[in-house]
């Protein structure tokens, strides 16, 4: 048996590069798809916990987590869409328009 | 065995994630993070959550990567150069912070690990007991009578996702 700190230093270590990927790049799409990483490293977590607490409420809460995922991104992508229809770029720095 | 598979998983999905943030162009990033995907899946398995594992598989690595690379051949974003002025003052601020940011969540995770020696027979659904009933079975039971409320919701979150981006891409007139 694998001990539990292995998973979550592995989901820790996902997280981390998803924040950082987010900070990091500006093309929407990337942003976007550093977002859903991050969300797959909470996941990580929570099967985990899950796990390792011998419960399995954390495996509902992934399948939520996923729900909101997949809504998540046919919303945003419907917005990348829209963003490079209007102002025919997909760098988050050019579309400033409501920036203060 | 187990500790080959479980490193050979683990050192495939960030050095996947790793490639997904340090791609140039946008189609590497996006075939990376179906490669990610696969490996926590594997992982998934690993933990005993052979159900979570083949729904990660379908709706993450089939569904949402599928609506990404349709989104990206439709847009076909340039590449972005990392060699610019831009992106090259960045990494100065974000290294320290990435650094900061897993050493504590690495600190958190030890410091649970100590605290749950302790009290860790929480709850009833160990390895055995799921192998005797089924990871699905004993899912379903909990999904459909304790958790029936929020899952009946999400019926409806993904109603309006669906309203929200048929709308939102609709052409104007």
């Amino acid at each position: 048996m694998i001990p539990s700190t292995h998973y979550l230093v592995v989901a820790a270590l996902l997280f981390v590069i998803g924040v950082s990927g987010v900070i990091l790049r500006r093309n929407v799409i990337t942003m976007f798809m550093c977002i859903e990483l991050m969300l797959n490293a909470v996941n990580l977590t929570f099967i985990t916990f899950s796990r390792f607490l011998n419960q399995l409420d954390g495996q509902i809460f992934v399948l939520f987590v996923m729900t909101v995922a997949a809504a998540e991104a046919a919303v945003g992508l419907a917005l990348i869409v829209i963003l490079s229809r209007r102002a025919d770029t997909l760098d988050v720095d050019q579309a400033d328009t409501m920036k203060w | 065995m187990e500790y080959i598979l479980f490193y050979g998983l683990a050192t495939t999905s960030v050095t996947a994630a790793l490639v997904v943030v340090f791609a140039n162009r946008v189609i590497y990033s996006a075939l990376a993070l179906i490669v990610c995907f696969g490996a926590i899946a594997g992982l998934f398995f690993q933990l005993d959550a052979q159900f979570i594992a083949a729904v990660q598989v379908i709706v993450y690595a089939g569904a949402i990567m599928v609506l990404f690379l349709f989104v990206i051949m439709l847009l076909d974003p340039e590449s972005e150069d990392f060699s610019t002025d831009r992106l090259k003052q960045i990494p100065i601020l974000v290294v320290p912070l990435a650094a900061a940011l897993a050493f504590i969540l690495i600190q958190v995770t030890f410091l649970w690990s100590e605290n749950a020696s302790r009290s860790l027979s929480a709850g009833g659904h160990t390895a055995g007991s799921l192998q005797m009933t089924g990871n699905t079975e004993s899912l379903a039971r909990l999904l459909f009578r304790e958790y029936l409320l929020p899952f009946e919701i999400t019926s409806i979150l993904i109603l309006s996702a669906v309203l929200g981006a048929v709308i939102l891409t609709r052409r104007p007139e």
